[in-house]
């Protein structure tokens, strides 16, 4: 019988790939959340495989806060592209300029603002579902997501009255107005996703290997010196999230473990050149990868309360 | 690879009545395998000091939810992940309270293995009965009786062995597991769990992470009978490309069984016989494939062919029908109502469905069944009849989980208010074989 035996990975791989097919088949208009970060790569290699040879039917999503890493969006541009995909971008900025969004006061952060540009991305092109590349080991109230989860009208999770999900059948119905999150990588860890990464010998932005950068301490955190503000015209949009004189600044040899943007994404100290070094790293790592996120420090329900406001 | 040999993945959940250490244990379960990093233990115990009067709770691990957290229980299933050098896991922690038996069935219908938590103190009552029975109603091959907080019985073998025997005693009415492991254990402290306990001497089994490692489930998934529900027809329609533009694939998910490339299959409910042609994947085309393994067919023939259609091996073909006998798990406040129509998911089609007669019910005192009870309410299993408005290709849920589950959806709400396990089918499908002819 071994010889007809999936590993643990091809296993979480062919669960995946049901599940994206799912999507297409039972919704109308589906996207395909994609920033760039280790998740959403490997979510577009699960779409190649559960569509090839066909195109992937479905366009991809991305909500921009303003302060993203560079980097990350050159790549982003550049893998929807190589796929042949419809890249929709909807930023915080323009949503500000449209009334969708208000800045808060006192607030840099913009993790929060993203939510009602996503509902307003959805409510624009009509998406009846979005696939996320979420993973339930990231944080204990993603521990409790369905595959397929229900939003109501308002873009609303509802985590104690969530549908039953029995086997591999999935309850995709949505009336007009509501939509679903669906979540491929729901049984992914963190050591999976590079694993799968290495596997398929899959493209990763270079921010999450080692670099130099210059960093400031906040928060019991690294984070990276936001690039400088040139265009005078213009509000600087990192105002607030710069170190002040007192804050200790670094040039240090570091490297992302999860991707936000520039404001909430901690920098690790690191040595990492190859994915078979950061596999190493991580399965020697003694906290969370979430551990180094800003926007899940602020109390011990932060995630709960955003995604049942319409969060991923 | 990182490994130099397949890493097997055990799937489990535990269950048991309301407060019978279900989180607790798998709390102790990742803090005792190390499977904790240090920002969760910093928060667990930060959350102790707020709430806990100094005590850490280890239940508060896998309690995600603010509300859980406040009453001090579980509402809906969390699953968490864990390996050894041995294995991989994913736990699944359920709900206790009858109210949430619907997430309980959620947490454990993807399961390897089950472990049903009894509180020596209690011992065993309707709950535990309960969830036994969904467990095997479900098929889980495997089950673990673990008897908690065996503290507070002064570590009694007398106890163990009165629950043990109480257990054993209608554990035939349930039928088939494949292996029943009956573990003494405190959760809270530890003992039994991951390293064996120095109060029970007079046990001479495994620790419960020892098992988990152990027990044997390479042959969990159905080799014999191959089955291949169509989920979504693959055609490129590239104009362009010459190779692409007479692509026609069928892409699933292999449900049981295995299929070669050159075998002759069966496509259900048209009855047209034809060969498998190519056995398309990303990855390049294979020579053979098996569950639960997804892949595109490409066949012989250009037949008309959809999402729902069934292929299948030409041995043990599976039943044909609109009236169906299923046994039911009911999970709305509004009861199951005869005569109204509902959506039925099987496989990969929905349907109209009408519910015609609910024969019986369940008695969780008792273990029997209660003939025509008029209807189910939530939390209730039972005995049904079904018509569809277009008949099911199907396998009796004995012999075929996956093409023998199905789910009903209520129209308007679209909520999942049933799932139903289908009784083997009278008598097989037999199609007029058209061979298909050029
Ligand atoms: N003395 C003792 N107490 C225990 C043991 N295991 C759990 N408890 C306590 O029992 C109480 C309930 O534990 P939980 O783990 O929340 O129970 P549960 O089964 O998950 O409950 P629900 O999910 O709400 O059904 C807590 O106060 C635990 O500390 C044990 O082995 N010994
Ligand atoms: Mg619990």
């Amino acid at each position: 019988m071994s010889s007809y035996h999936l590993d643990h990975l091809q296993y979480l791989e062919t669960e995946a790939i049901h599940v994206m097919r799912e999507v297409a088949a039972e919704f109308e208009r589906p996207a395909l959340l994609f920033s760039g970060g280790k998740d959403s790569i490997c979510l577009l290699r699960l779409a190649e495989k559960a569509f090839r040879p066909s195109d992937i039917p479905m366009p991809f999503l991305n909500v921009e806060t303003g302060h993203e890493f560079p980097e990350l969006i050159e790549f982003r541009d550049r893998r929807a592209k190589q796929l042949g995909a419809k890249l929709i971008v909807r930023t915080v900025d323009e949503a500000f300029a449209k009334g969708i969004a208000h800045p808060t006061p006192g607030q840099v952060s913009r993790n929060q603002l993203q939510i009602p540009v996503l509902l307003a991305a959805i409510e624009e092109f009509q998406f009846d579902c979005a696939i996320g590349g979420a993973r339930r080991d990231e944080e204990k109230a993603r521990a409790k997501e369905r595959f397929f989860s229900f939003r109501d009208s308002f873009g609303q999770w509802d985590p104690k009255n969530q549908r039953p999900e029995i086997w591999n059948l999935y309850n995709a119905r949505v009336n007009p107005g509501e939509n679903m999150r669906v979540f491929p990588l729901s049984n992914w860890t963190e050591m999976d996703v590079w694993d799968y990464i290495k596997k398929e010998q899959l493209e990763v932005p270079n921010i999450y290997f080692s670099h130099e950068r210059e960093c400031y301490r906040k928060g019991g955190q690294w984070l990276p010196v936001p690039p400088p503000h040139t265009d005078a015209t213009k509000p600087d949009p990192y105002e607030g999230a710069r170190p002040k004189p007192t804050d200790t600044v670094k040039k240090m040899i570091c490297r992302v473990r999860t991707i936000a943007d520039m404001i909430s994404t901690g920098m690790i100290e690191s040595k990492t050149e190859t994915i078979d070094d950061i596999i190493g790293e991580v399965s020697a790592a003694r906290v969370t990868e979430r551990g180094t996120r800003a926007d899940d420090k602020a109390s011990e329900a932060a995630m709960e309360d955003r995604k049942k406001a319409g969060y991923f | 690879m990182p490994h130099s040999h397949p890493i097997e993945l055990l799937r489990f959940n535990t269950c048991g009545s309301v407060d019978d250490g279900k989180s607790t244990l798998i709390g102790r379960l990742l803090y005792d395998s190390k499977s904790l990093m240090e920002d969760q233990v910093e928060a667990l115990e930060k959350s102790a000091d707020i709430t806990g009067g100094g005590q850490i709770n280890l239940a508060n691990l896998t309690d995600g939810l603010r509300a859980e957290r406040e009453q001090g229980i579980t509402i809906d299933v969390a699953y968490r992940y864990f390996a050894t050098p041995k294995r991989k896991f994913i736990v699944a922690d359920t709900p206790g309270h009858v109210q949430y038996t619907r997430n309980m069935v959620t947490g454990a219908s993807n399961a390897n293995l089950s472990i049903v938590l009894v509180d020596a103190r209690q011992g065993v009552i309707e709950q535990t009965r309960r969830h036994t029975y969904i467990a095997a109603l479900l098929g889980i091959p495997h089950l673990v009786i673990a008897i908690n907080k065996m503290d507070l019985v002064d570590w009694k073998q007398e106890r163990f062995q009165e629950i043990r025997d109480e257990i054993e005693d209608f554990l035939p009415k349930l039928g088939a597991f494949r292996d029943v492991k009956f573990i003494p254990m405190s959760a809270l402290n530890g003992d039994n769990v991951v390293d064996f306990s120095k109060h029970t001497p007079w046990y001479e089994g495994p620790t419960l992470l020892g098992h988990l490692e152990t027990v044997h489930i390479a042959s969990d998934w159905n080799m014999s009978t191959f089955r291949f529900p169509v989920q979504w027809v693959n055609r490129p329609n590239n104009p362009t490309d010459k190779s692409l533009h007479d692509f026609r694939g069928l892409s699933g998910q292999i449900a049981s069984g295995i299929v070669c490339k050159g075998q002759q299959v069966v496509v259900l409910p048209a009855g047209i016989r034809t060969t498998v042609k190519d056995i398309w994947t990303y990855d390049g085309s294979l020579a053979e494939a098996f569950c639960p393994q997804s892949a595109t067919l490409c066949l012989e023939h250009d037949i008309d062919i959809s999402r729902g259609d069934m292929i299948v091996g030409l041995e043990n073909l599976p039943g044909r029908s609109s009236e169906l006998s299923a046994r039911v798990c009911w999970m709305n406040q509004r009861p199951l109502q005869t005569g109204k129509k509902y959506f039925l998911k099987h496989t990969t089609q929905t349907v109209q469905a009408v519910v015609t007669a609910v024969e019986n019910k369940i008695n969780f005192d008792t273990l029997e069944a209660v003939d025509a009870p008029g209807t189910l309410a939530m939390n209730d299993i039972g005995g049904i009849k079904i018509r569809t408005a277009k008949p099911l290709v199907f396998d009796g849920y004995s012999t075929n989980r996956l093409t023998g589950s199905f789910i009903l959806i209520e129209q308007g709400t679209n909520l999942t208010v049933g799932a139903g396990m289908l009784a083997p089918p009278l008598e097989a499908v037999k199609p007029e074989y058209s061979d298909f002819a050029i």
